[in-house]
């Protein structure tokens, strides 16, 4: 309750919960407001915003309806930033908690493996994985999982380095309880905090991720997303710059919330830091 | 004696909204003389740092001072705008803390930072400079001041540290020397020079001396006058002798009646058969190095031989760095012993695998020392204390239904289970980490310095109930400790380790009253106040 109420002190956070109902709420009502196909044909290609009331936000270069694929590629962002960011911090916490627990030679495999994940650079893995496994939507949303997890990894290790050696562990231990016991109820609950607020990061990130796929028109044509539109709009940029720049503002507004909910959670968990 | 330095003048400071109270300090008056050691005693929470931190206006941003007057060097503190308390901070007013590690820079050698307070508060040339710190090192008896100077604060001991401290605060010959509990982390033996110390310098250069302590054996040694506070006001000062042997106020008996005695209680009967035997027992450690060369081998525990007889309590006592948390961390298997034999009801536990240690824990128990860190944040009280028995194969409720008994065996009300740790109180949580250790119905306790991070009141309670524990249930207790007083009140049998090895050891009334090896003689004579616990034992016998 108490973190409940540290969270609502500070308005930015506020602000954020709220851009990102917002958002959540888009992506709910998207069938409600627009029954159709968002990708199919709707009109004349290339309408510009508020000139004509049946398509709010215009169309694009061949004749969808934008406030469409808005509203149903807020489904798609927040689709692959969720799931992605549950395989990035399962992945990163499961590796993270047995290296920063077991230490010695547990820790050097597993430290050595995140580092060679961490020096290939996110986005090119990113493209190989695509370009292997194919790029429909349950492809690449894995796929950005698996390229974010070393971070959180390297964070929850940290943590466990910690908390194991403080007394309520070791008092756990003369109790006769086993590692697993310890690692999941013991270290665990104390640990996720700092993890749960860097999820934040990586949902934002992997948002961007997917659009920058999108946007190299590597990502799902199937489905309705902001970055295949900004990529739609590439080849009109110089004239109907709206194409790209409306699905531009939703992933900035989204990121821009994503991370002010989690700044909110950071001062809400961490209460100590704020009061600095 | 007779011209005031520090005055304080109905001092109130207020303390944020939510705090456990309104005010941390109400209406203190008292003043500081030159020359003259005032000692302020409280347990913690009785506001005595906060008034330290006042008086170098210090104090955190929401604390702010209500009303009252600090009249220093003809100018009221509470007034003084920021370039002046630079001013007197340092030069007018020094300070020196419990901790010299984390008060000193770990980047910059000790002869700079001191030197800095010269470079900051005068015009002096380089040369100058050194010759000063260099002299200060000497005031302050540092072995090797030449190389001390050079030093960086990590290759000092604890006690080095604190000179180096008190040379940096007393470089500018300041009017008034603020003490926060500096020797509270120091060993017993350090602790006995360092105070000699501040009373010689303090008669050499006739400074005032505002000495906060929780200890009234400190008191006893370094005081000429003391002010005894509770819950931020002062309930009683006066002259030393006075208050320490004509107190006054209840709280003030009530504090110098928990100062333990020196004496050992007389003996009890011992059972014949022992219950837990440990034989030769050695642990090292060896740091860095590659392939064997460079390496730094410690020996933590050398050859230990001891025996637990059934229902005695045996004392391990010793400076930091002895071995004991070592060798009780090898006796319940938290560490593992390179070699040596612990046999429990004629179990080697030196030789169990993880397997059997998981399933034998239950006969041996821990209690940890620091009452905020062993009990697990994020669980309820009663959880705390089922966990054992449910890992052990119990049903969840009828755990939960034995923690809240156990609750009233340690003297907490059982309805606090439902409370998580952070709610607790620092005695109320050694209480639960008891309960949690008896739960599993042990045969031996091991107690690593239960009671060294309580107030002496609650200190006295705990070790009450540990006694009484002890013949109600049968116990048998491994007590490991630094303070010397405190063993001589629970424990049968002591044992004296220094740097890993048993020095001395048998009856406890025999080694404190009639102590062969020398390490033992200097440890019960460098006691604070050991002159007045016995003048004040011989009263009472």
């Amino acid at each position: 309750m108490d973190a409940v109420k540290r969270y609502f002190r500070s308005p930015a956070a506020a602000i954020g919960l709220i851009l990102l109902l917002l958002i959540v709420a888009m992506a709910v009502s998207a069938g409600l407001l627009y029954p159709r196909d968002p990708l199919a044909l709707a009109g004349r290609p290339l309408v510009w915003p508020f000139s004509n009331p049946r398509f709010l936000l215009g169309t694009d270069n061949s004749g969808r309806d934008i406030a469409a694929q808005i509203f149903y590629g807020a489904r798609i962002s927040l689709l692959i930033g969720g799931v992605a960011t549950v395989i990035a911090i399962l992945i990163g916490i499961l590796v993270g908690a047995f290296a920063g627990y077991y230490g010695g030679w547990v820790d050097n495999v597993l430290m050595r493996i995140t580092e060679a994940f961490q020096t290939l650079p996110n986005f090119v893995l990113l493209l190989v994985l695509v370009a292997v496994f194919g790029s429909t939507l349950t492809t690449v949303t894995i796929a950005v999982g698996v390229v974010s997890w070393p971070a959180p990894a390297r964070l929850t290790r940290a943590e466990f380095l910690s908390l194991r050696n403080r007394e309520f562990v070791q008092a756990g231990k003369t109790l006769g309880m086993k590692d697993l016991q310890l690692i999941l109820g013991e270290i665990l609950p104390n640990a996720l905090p700092p993890v749960i607020v860097y999820a934040s990061v990586v949902m934002a990130v992997a948002i961007l991720l997917e659009s920058a796929l999108a946007f190299l028109r590597l990502s799902d044509p199937n489905v309705a997303s902001w970055g295949n539109l900004i990529g739609l709009g590439r080849d009109v940029l110089r004239v109907q710059w709206y194409v790209s720049a409306i699905p531009g503002i939703a992933i900035l507004v989204t990121v821009l919330a994503v991370s002010l909910v989690g700044q909110g959670l950071n001062d809400a968990l961490n209460p100590r830091l704020k009061s600095r | 004696m007779s011209d005031t330095v520090l005055s304080l003048d109905a001092l109130t400071v207020r303390l944020p909204k939510g705090a456990d109270r309104s005010h941390a300090l109400s209406d203190v008056s008292l003043s500081v003389a030159s020359n003259e050691i005032l000692c302020v005693v409280g347990e913690s929470g009785s506001g005595k740092s906060m008034m330290a931190n006042a008086i170098m206006r210090l104090l955190p941003n929401e604390v702010t001072i209500e009303r009252g007057r600090m009249m220093f060097d003809g100018r009221d503190l509470c007034a003084a705008d920021p370039a002046e308390m630079r001013e007197v901070r340092g030069a007018g007013i020094a300070m020196i803390f419990q901790e010299p590690m984390t008060a000193l820079n770990p980047l910059r050698t000790i002869g700079d930072q001191i030197g800095e307070m010269f470079a900051i508060h005068t015009g002096l040339s380089k040369a100058d400079i050194q010759a000063r710190v260099r002299a200060l090192l000497e005031d302050v008896r540092i072995p090797d001041p030449k190389a001390a100077a050079k030093a960086y604060p990590h290759e000092l001991s604890g006690g080095q540290r604190q000179r180096a401290m008190i040379a940096m605060a007393l470089a500018l010959d300041p009017k008034l020397l603020i003490a926060d509990e500096p020797t509270t982390a120091l060993d017993v033996t350090t602790q006995a020079q360092i105070l000699k110390l501040i009373r010689d310098l303090q008669q050499r250069k006739k400074t005032a001396v505002l000495f906060i302590t929780h200890d009234f054996g400190v008191v006893a040694e370094i005081a000429d006058r003391v002010v005894v506070m509770q819950h931020g006001a002062i309930v009683e000062q006066g002259a030393a002798d006075t208050v320490l042997n004509d107190p006054q106020h209840a709280y003030t008996r009530q504090l110098i009646a928990a100062v333990p005695p020196l004496k050992a209680p007389p003996p009890r009967i011992l059972s014949g058969k022992d219950i837990l035997t440990i034989d030769g027992v050695s642990k090292t450690y060896r740091t860095g190095g590659f392939l064997g060369r460079g390496a730094r081998v410690t020996e933590a525990v050398k050859n230990v031989s001891l025996r637990l007889p059934r229902g005695a309590t045996l004392g391990i006592v010793g400076e930091s760095g002895s071995g004991k948390s070592t060798l009780a961390r090898c006796i319940v298997r938290l560490i593992d012993p390179d070699r040596g034999s612990v046999v429990l009801n004629g179990k080697n536990w030196a030789k169990l695998g993880r397997e059997e240690i998981r399933r034998e824990t239950r006969h041996i128990q821990m209690v940890f020392q620091d009452p905020f860190a062993s009990l697990n944040p994020r669980r309820k009280a009663a959880e705390l204390v089922a966990q054992g028995p449910i890992v052990h194969g119990a049903d969840r409720a009828s755990a939960i239904a034995e923690a809240r008994q156990l609750f009233e065996l340690v003297g907490l009300d059982p309805s606090a289970g439902d409370r998580f740790p952070h709610e607790f109180s620092g005695g109320q949580r050694q209480r639960i980490g008891l309960a949690r250790a008896l739960a599993l119905k042990p045969d031996v306790l091991v107690a690593d310095e239960p009671v060294s991070a309580l107030d002496v009141s609650v200190q006295a309670q705990v070790l009450r109930l540990l006694a009484g524990l002890r013949q109600q249930l049968g116990l048998s207790i491994i007590f490991i400790t630094h303070d010397l007083r405190v063993a001589a009140q629970i424990c049968d049998l002591v044992a004296v380790m220094k740097d890993g090895a048993v020095v001395e050891q048998g009856l406890t009334s025999e080694v404190f009253g009639r102590p062969q090896h020398p390490y033992t003689q200097a440890l019960l004579s460098a006691i604070p106040g050991g002159d007045f616990t016995r003048k004040r034992d011989a009263l009472i016998a």
